[in-house]
């Protein structure tokens, strides 16, 4: 009996080899992920005999496979470090970098607090900076008009590229952070913690408030006198809201472009990103920076315009992206 | 109220009642957590659901692929872990002599049940995906969790190797029988079930486990069925732990609906496992 149903489970179990199929191999930052799954999910429709697959293991991982060869294209929500050309370079692996959509990141908090209009980055960087933890302990350490209340933050956790750059342009030093807040890798977490608490403050990625919109009250950044900017699409696409939104990219493999169902599938991406990014929550890039993208492709000009520094909020990547001539091409 | 033949104590009544609270709390808590799962995920159990492949649009999504991924990890792990976990629990148990060397592996067994799961990710990352050149493919993630469950297989078999009592293996002695045929005959059967429910609780175990396949670089997005032992695949929990973290909340029922097919997908497995207990059982003549 027992033995009959091992074989029984045995035989109909299908071990035979993979037959040849073509693959593209994705992996990288979970930001990323839902643009490239989206792209993935579409162009698995049009060629249906090529099989995509997209991994999660965060932007340094991935690039960590994607420089040891083992993938053909990393999703990395920042531009790829020193250390990791470096290690691409050692192994030969030469890359293409293309911008994909932007990310934006909302302040929030809840819906019954009165006395939060906007915020400015010096105020931002009051309550998250590591000294503070000492010093801005209530809202009226903020503001003496504010509420004696614990100020309750909530946070991105450590691992996220979100908290690298939030800190990076915040603090002003890339993972610089007070530590006594709340922190999740999940933002729903941050959503529910600050929809429960009034006297809470944190930040999520835009999608997040966008879903949650009737559960929390999002705070404008104040730039200046006259520059009050929204955290929403409109604002991030014509720059204003340059600050707190960042680029998301793609690497691609220069190898592995030169196989046809590769090059398909970049040019499939990158026509297909502005919706697709659009519709996962994200926002679209603008016509010229796409079709800058696309004339990378073309001529595949390897490299980072970045140069292994990290995205500092405030620069024009159209500007960046203009000029073809290849970056530290070994 | 009579516990055993004396009336209880005062002492006694306030334990019961402390183990009565505990339990109910256990209890109530998984009710509330079953409950809310079976509320929330119960819509998705149909079978444009069971039988869809991923998707950016949560009402289109489906978990083909991660259901037959599991289903494939737990087999492999199965086929894996028991036979080598027995045949090691009979070593330890039968041949082994008592000494510094059974001590030192005793304790290094007992170690290894313990350690986190995400370092077999990384073991399994590094000799079975890179050195071995598996790639990131069923059969390495099975080989990994395979590994993680081991040690808990191992130490679960000898328990029950133990429980046979020591006379029916002197009765096979003084039989004539050789060492070779009282294992085979005696210490192998009447330690089956036990060994069987050992086992169980172990690909249980293995049927949860998101952490080192994540690791591993077993994938999230995979929208065909794994078709060998080579390919690429995903995962119940991994495909419901990416549903989780995403803003819609019509991805958090599909979550729900992930995990509910998982917990069915454990029970049955739960469930074949007593079912082969019970016919052992009764062969034997013990139940």
């Amino acid at each position: 009996m027992l033995a009959n149903l091992i074989f029984t489970l045995a035989i109909s179990f299908p071990i035979f080899l993979n037959c040849q199929s073509k693959f593209i191999k994705l992996d990288g930052s979970s930001t990323v992920f839902l643009v490239s799954e989206a792209v993935a999910e579409e162009f698995g429709k049009v060629q249906k005999d090529v099989k995509v697959t997209v991994g999660i293991s965060g932007t340094g991982g991935g690039f960590q496979k994607f420089c040891a060869g083992e993938i053909d294209i990393n999703n990395a929500s920042r531009p790829i470090k020193k250390v990791e050309m470096e290690a691409c370079n050692s192994k030969g692996v030469q890359y293409i970098e293309l911008p994909v959509a932007y990310d934006a990141i909302s302040i929030i908090v809840n819906k019954k607090n009165t006395w939060l209009e906007e915020i400015t980055l010096e105020n931002l960087k009051k309550i998250w900076q590591p000294q503070s933890q000492q010093t801005v302990k209530l809202w009226s350490d903020l503001n003496p008009a504010w509420p004696k209340e614990e100020l309750k933050l909530f946070g991105a956790g450590v691992d996220s590229g979100t908290f690298d750059f939030f800190t990076e342009v915040v603090v002003g030093k890339s993972g610089s952070s007070r530590s006594d807040y709340n922190s999740s890798e999940d933002d729903n977490v941050i959503v529910q913690g600050v929809a429960r608490e009034i006297y809470s403050l944190g930040y999520v990625g835009l999608a997040y408030y966008e879903q949650n919109k009737d559960k929390l009250k999002v705070v404008p950044l104040r730039l200046s006198e006259d520059e009050l900017i929204m955290p929403n699409r409109q604002n991030v696409l014509n720059g204003t809201y340059k600050f707190l939104s960042r680029p998301l990219f793609i690497y691609v493999n220069v190898s592995a472009l030169k196989k046809p169902h590769v090059k398909d599938f970049i040019d499939f991406y990158l026509k297909n990103a502005p919706k697709l990014a659009d519709e996962v929550g994200y926002i679209r890039l603008s016509d010229e920076l796409y079709s800058l993208a696309r004339k990378r492709v073309e001529n595949v000009v390897v490299g980072s315009v970045f140069e292994g520094e990290g995205y500092k909020g405030g620069k024009k990547l159209e500007d960046l992206y203009a000029s073809l001539t290849p970056q530290n091409n070994p | 109220m009579r516990f055993g033949n004396k009336t209880a104590t005062r002492r006694e009544l306030i334990f019961y009642a402390l183990c009565l609270i505990v339990t109910s709390f256990a209890l109530t808590a998984l009710l509330i957590t079953v409950g809310a799962i079976v509320a929330s995920g119960a819509l998705k159990l149909n079978l444009d659901f069971l039988l869809g492949f991923p998707s950016r649009k949560a009402e289109q999504a489906g978990i083909l692929p991660a259901l037959l991924g599991s289903a494939y990890i737990i087999f492999l792990v199965a086929v894996v872990s028991v036979p080598i976990g027995v045949l090691s629990a009979l070593f330890f148990e039968e041949y082994l002599r008592n000494g510094p060397i059974k001590k030192m592996l005793d304790i290094n067994l007992k170690t290894l049940a313990g350690v986190p799961s995400i370092v077999y990710g990384l073991i399994g990352l590094q000799i079975f995906v890179r050195t071995f050149d598996l790639g990131r493919s069923i059969l390495a993630g099975a080989l990994t969790i395979s590994l993680l469950i081991l040690p808990v297989v191992v130490i679960a078999s000898r328990e029950a190797i133990r429980q046979v009592p020591g006379s029916f293996r002197e009765a096979s002695y003084a039989l004539g029988a050789t060492k070779f045929d009282t294992i085979w005959r005696i210490v192998i059967p009447f330690s089956l079930p036990g060994i069987i429910t050992g086992s169980i609780l172990a690909l249980s175990r293995a049927i949860g486990e998101a952490a080192p396949l994540i690791c591993l670089g077993a994938l999230t997005y995979v929208a065909f069925i794994p078709d060998g032992l080579f390919s690429p695949f995903t995962t119940l929990p991994i495909q419901a732990f990416n549903w989780i973290s995403r803003p819609q909340p019509e991805f958090h029922q599909n979550a729900a609906g992930a995990i509910l097919i998982l917990i069915i997908l454990l029970l049955i497995v739960n469930s074949l496992g007593i079912l082969i207990r019970l016919k052992l059982q009764k062969r034997l003549n013990l139940g």
